[in-house]
């Protein structure tokens, strides 16, 4: 024991469960997103790879250019995301009550859970003829393919997230006088927020999947339509570029989500 | 007339193939303004009669009056303060302790005066639990000990009457634990609030209990109820004296008898048998 007087040494990062510096986090983060690019970028410039096949990283970028300039991305770009907004709010407005309901009252749990896990189970796409039959091709019928894929999944985690509320939480309140109207919405709604936050933040990435398959319902706009376009026509650099736009629309609304959660539920993050 | 009357009551939990009885025929009268505090080995019912109480839970079999009425459901008369979780952590201190003047229970026929007098109440509280730095802190700000001191303060912010507590301090450490008692002991005197205690810890059960029921397993009921011999306002020096030993001493060894292990020998002996048939 010659080192008496040295520091101890600072737990490693491999640690399980161990602690990660903001500066080590963001050195992680970097690599994780810029080595798959190098590897592209690498991969298109050795020359192995015939770039009808894979587009190198400069041809994407500049086909992303042009398709800004001279083909109305932002258009594309703009009704997709309409689309998924449009299909994820329809989804979440009715999601959040039914799946409170489903988290609170046991009768609604058995009349409704076994249903929603039964129709959860079935391919979205397989409804694109039925929604074609019923709807027509119009908006309304993307609109109705998106919610399809999001709000069966999403009443079930909702209503998981009501059933995590601890139990003295609720016990307390009964303590104190609560009704049932009363418990709903001043300890089962108030205590499940961060969760179906974190709920809602999941099925978003959900709602921009089923895009895809929305828009081969008879579109002419949206960008899974011109990835779908592109396809016919082996226009691989617009199919990269379309995939790798949606990818970055996505992260940003997934950090939008998490900085509202941290915004929003304080309470939720610090710990004591 | 007593402020509380139970009378034969029983529990039988029905939720396996076998029932299991919880409780049998339970009897118990507690005066306005007592200390009860309830003790036994795991399994002796003790929560459940609380929580019968509560009317969280409901008998299979008797009567519960309290002040005269029949109890069947929760009500905001019987407050209770659980041993953890139990605050909202979306609410600071201040916000939780004034949870229960958001119900309706509390805001019918209000007039101002009601308003002033309960915001007047809500800091005479957090005065009393000591906490008037932090009442802008969130739950998960606080240590174990100042989070329980909350939910102390919020379960007596509608003037319960009867204060329910299940293992309040069974997750604090020893020191906290010992400044926890004197301040439910100062705020029974202060509020005279009729309290039910329930605890595994003889110790604490005699320190602040005026009367001990000490209740048996299998199933679940009363074994005797012990006075407690001591002044009515305590001081941590009493643990020493005489008195509070030999009933520690006594209730402990009746614990040891009802689960069937009188002594530690039998325990160990017990444990050979256990591991011989392995």
């Amino acid at each position: 024991m010659t080192d008496t007087f040295s520091h101890p040494a600072r737990p490693g990062i491999w640690r399980i469960a161990g602690q990660l510096s903001r500066t080590q986090y963001w050195l992680f983060a970097f690599l994780g997103l810029f080595l798959p690019f190098a590897a592209w970028a690498m991969l298109s410039a050795s020359g192995w790879v015939d770039p009808m096949f894979l587009p190198g990283p400069w041809n994407v970028l500049t086909r992303l250019l042009t398709w800004l300039l001279e083909d109305d991305l932002a258009g594309d770009a703009l009704i997709s995301t309409y689309r998924v907004a449009a299909g994820f709010a329809l989804s979440a407005a009715l999601a959040l009550p039914l799946g409170l309901l489903i988290g609170a009252f046991r009768p609604v749990e058995a009349l409704l859970e076994p249903l929603t896990d039964f129709i959860r189970y079935m391919p979205a796409v397989a409804f694109i003829p039925l929604v074609m039959l019923w709807l027509g091709i119009g908006e309304s019928a993307k609109i109705s393919i998106i919610f399809i894929g999001t709000f069966f999944q999403m009443v079930l985690m909702v209503a998981d997230n009501v059933r995590l509320v601890p139990l003295a939480q609720i016990e307390a309140a009964l303590t104190m006088g609560a009704t049932r109207f009363e418990m709903i919405r001043l300890v089962l709604a108030q205590s499940a927020r961060p969760a179906i936050l974190d709920t809602l933040r999941i099925t978003m990435g959900w709602a921009w999947t089923y895009l895809v398959v929305a828009e081969l319902v008879a579109a002419n706009s949206g960008l899974g339509y011109a990835i779908l376009k592109a396809q016919r026509y082996l226009k691989t650099d617009t199919i990269f570029g379309g995939i790798i736009l949606i990818g970055l629309i996505g992260l940003v609304i997934d950090q939008g989500f998490r900085w509202l959660h941290r915004r929003l539920y304080p309470w939720a993050h610090t710990r004591g | 007339m007593s402020k509380v009357i139970i009378q034969n009551v029983g529990k039988v939990f029905e939720r396996s193939a076998s029932p299991v009885p919880a409780l049998e025929n339970v009897n118990l009268s507690i005066e306005n303004n007592e200390f009860i505090t309830l003790v036994g080995a795991s399994g002796c019912g003790k929560s459940t009669l609380l929580r019968i109480l509560a009317g969280l839970e409901y008998r299979t079999s008797g009567e519960v009056f309290c002040d005269g009425r029949n109890i069947s459901a929760p009500g905001a008369d019987r407050a209770m303060v659980f041993q953890h979780y139990s605050l909202y952590p979306w609410l600071t201190v201040m916000e939780n302790i004034k949870f229960s003047r958001r119900l309706k229970v509390n805001r019918e026929n209000l007039t101002s005066s009601d308003v002033e007098a309960a915001s007047g109440r809500a800091d005479a509280l957090l005065n009393l639990i000591g906490l008037n730095k932090v009442r802008d802190a969130y739950p998960n700000q606080l240590s174990g000990g100042m989070q329980q001191r909350v939910a102390i303060a919020r379960a007596l912010m509608g003037r319960p009457e009867i204060l329910l507590m299940d293992e309040p301090f069974g997750a604090l450490d020893s020191q906290t634990r010992e400044v926890m008692h004197d301040l439910i002991l100062h705020i029974h005197r202060i509020e005279k609030t009729t309290i039910v205690f329930v605890t595994h810890d003889v110790e604490e059960a005699v320190y602040l209990g005026q009367r001990v029921v000490l209740m048996q397993p299998r199933p679940g009921c009363i074994h005797s109820i012990f006075p407690v011999p001591l002044p009515a306002r305590r001081s941590q020096d009493m643990k020493h004296s005489e008195p509070f030993r030999a009933l520690r001493a006594e209730i402990l060894a009746r614990i040891r008898e009802s689960t069937g292990i009188t002594t530690d020998l039998d325990m160990l002996e017990q444990l050979n048998l256990q591991s011989a048939d392995v």
